[in-house]
């Protein structure tokens, strides 16, 4: 069982606080939805969870199963269970992703034996076209692509805990289902946790939150079970704001 | 004839500005000669020298004094078999050495020649070489250099090719060794439909320093030149690259592609980036890009947000992207272990 614990997150951007008093305990197996409007901080929140650059954390802890995130670099962090999903995956000219796959399990201490097999038949449960995965990652992928690429990354690391980050931008209505039923399934079959943060609920089709958050200018302003994102769909945010 | 009579040109002239000219003591070398070996040339011709008069600057005038010719001429109408592998191996301390090769492609003939420099760490050596390309109608060059040399060499070099009707030229500059190395390459597309593609990777590290002229010249119409020249320097290296495109007023319907790309590894290298155009004529079509900067930290943080440490990180990105140049570089023996090699420079043992 792995708990990740946010406790009391504050995260500035340049110089401008965004999220001012985080607290959510995600537990193996468990989904939880982070919605909220626009401009909410909810990118803000995956990003200052893996350590990117510029998001300067102000206050609180990160931790899972104990263990300081907040104190490990970004790599490291990976390495202990987290695996993010980008809203917008990054296009990385001439790497490929046996290579970074190949590195990305060397550095977790994992045999690479069989990768090229493993990455094959995750393609075929994403449905991506396997031909995709010789090329360097991202380059010229479509939005779908890039989303099914990212959760093949998934699939492939096995992650503890996914931080998922706006998965339905960019997607079309196949992709979107692929993927999210992709992360339903191994919420059951590995114990994935997931933080799942979303604008819209039409992901929750595949991938049934046990809780959901609503966040508005940095703070939670409600919790809830899966009836809150239909509460939301019918009133909308300006109800929480 | 003594070298050390030439009159040395300065940083002050534009053309040698950013270069480490002023540091070069001609008179600390004594004139010698690379151990040269050749191979895969069996059933070509020698061939002639070109004018010496039309040197573009001292080095060449100098190199075209020297008897060190490797004359190759690839008769009409055949497909060299081959790859010719031309080695200089600079092997004599404090010599300065000027080996000229001579690529003659006649009419519709095709030839793939590789040219390697190579010398020790410790050895000092001032190298001097000219490549001469010519290709005549409809025939297909391709020149690979490879500078291997060690970290006390000099290299100030000279390619040049004219490019005859519906004729193609491709040269790829590999540069990885050297103090400082210099190479001045020229392409001159003077008939009808000719067409040249230039590549170059080039990776300095240590107090290294790599420095490329480039000349792309449209002299007929209908002539196609693509140059793409991609670069880093690491730790207090330097590179500079300054491009011309040139289409004189016979160049019309011609097309030529300039993009230097330049990463900065670490903060006390730099590296410089000057393009430039000429064009006499209109009903053109050019393009000229360049960049300098530092790994996109977006890619590494992709790559982290994996858990590739961020020095294997460092490392995919830069083979990355010099993967659009290793790409284009033929499928031969010789250049196979560019990729290792640029990954060694990297420092990462896997």
């Amino acid at each position: 069982m792995t708990v990740l614990e946010i406790r009391g997150l504050h995260v500035s951007v340049g110089g401008t606080e965004i999220l001012r008093g985080i607290d959510l305990t995600v537990r193996s197996g468990e989904v939880h939805a982070v919605m909220g409007p626009n401009g909410a901080g909810k990118s803000t929140l995956s990003a200052a969870i893996m350590g990117k650059p510029g998001y300067e954390v102000t206050a609180g802890t990160v931790t899972i199963d104990g263990e300081d995130v907040l104190a490990l670099p970004t790599w490291r962090r990976a390495v202990a269970g987290l695996h993010l999903i980008m809203q917008y995956p990054t296009e990385v000219p001439g790497v490929r992703l046996l290579d970074v796959l190949g590195e990305a399990l060397a550095a977790r201490g994992g045999s690479t034996a069989g990768l090229d097999q493993r990455i094959a038949a995750e393609a075929v449960r994403i449905n991506l076209d396997p031909s995709l995965t010789a090329r360097a990652v991202n380059v010229d992928f479509s939005g779908g692509e890039k989303k099914r690429n990212e959760t093949l990354q998934m699939g492939v690391l096995r992650p503890r805990i996914a931080i998922i980050d706006e998965l339905d931008s960019g997607l079309d209505i196949d992709a979107l289902r692929d993927c999210s039923r992709r992360v339903e399934q191994a919420t059951a079959e590995d114990g994935l946790g997931v933080l799942v943060i979303t604008h819209y609920s039409r992901l929750f089709d595949e991938l049934r939150p046990d809780a959901v958050h609503i966040l508005s200018k940095g703070r939670i302003v409600r919790s809830g079970g899966p009836e809150l994102a239909d509460e939301l769909e019918r009133d909308g945010y300006a109800a929480f704001a | 004839m003594n070298a050390t009579t030439h009159q040395l040109p300065t940083s002050d002239e534009e053309i040698w500005r950013y270069s480490r000219i002023g540091e070069l003591d001609l008179a600390s070398f004594r004139d010698g000669s690379a151990s040269t070996t050749v191979s895969g040339a069996d059933g070509l011709g020698p061939a002639e020298v070109g004018d010496a008069s039309s040197a573009p600057d001292v080095f060449a005038a100098m190199n075209a004094e020297s008897p060190a010719v490797v004359g190759l001429r690839v008769p009409r109408g055949t497909v060299h078999p081959r790859t010719v592998e031309v080695l200089h191996d600079v092997d004599g301390d404090g010599v300065m050495v000027r080996p000229r090769l001579v690529i003659d492609a006649e009419e519709n003939s095709e030839v793939t020649v590789v040219e390697r420099f190579a010398s020790a760490d410790g050895t000092r050596a001032l190298v001097l070489p000219v490549v001469e390309i010519r290709a005549a109608a409809a025939a297909r060059v391709t020149y690979v250099s490879i500078n291997e040399l060690g970290r006390d060499a000099w290299m100030i070099g000279h390619q040049g090719a004219v490019v005859g009707r519906d004729a193609r030229v491709r040269t790829f500059t590999v540069a990885l060794g050297g103090d400082y190395a210099r190479v001045r390459a020229e392409v001159r597309l003077v008939g009808q439909g000719a067409e040249a593609q230039q590549t170059a990777l080039y990776f300095a590290d240590g107090t290294q320093m790599h420095d490329f002229r480039t000349l792309q010249v449209h002299e007929a119409p209908r002539t196609r030149s693509d140059l793409l020249f991609k670069g880093a320097v690491k730790d207090r290296a330097r590179s500079v690259y300054t491009g011309l495109i040139r289409i004189t007023e016979q160049g019309t319907k011609s097309e030529a592609f300039q993009t230097n790309r330049n990463l900065t590894l670490s903060h006390g290298a730099w590296a410089e980036s000057v393009p430039n155009l000429e064009i006499e004529t209109n009903d053109v079509k050019c393009s000229h890009a360049s960049t300098v900067g530092p790994i996109d930290e977006a890619q590494r943080f992709y790559l982290e947000s994996r858990g590739v440490p961020p020095d294997v990180a460092e490392r995919l990105v830069v083979l990355g992207f010099f993967d659009e140049v290793i790409d284009r570089l033929p499928a031969i023996g010789a250049v196979a272990s560019v990729r290792s090699k640029v990954g060694t420079k990297l420092g990462v043992s896997r």
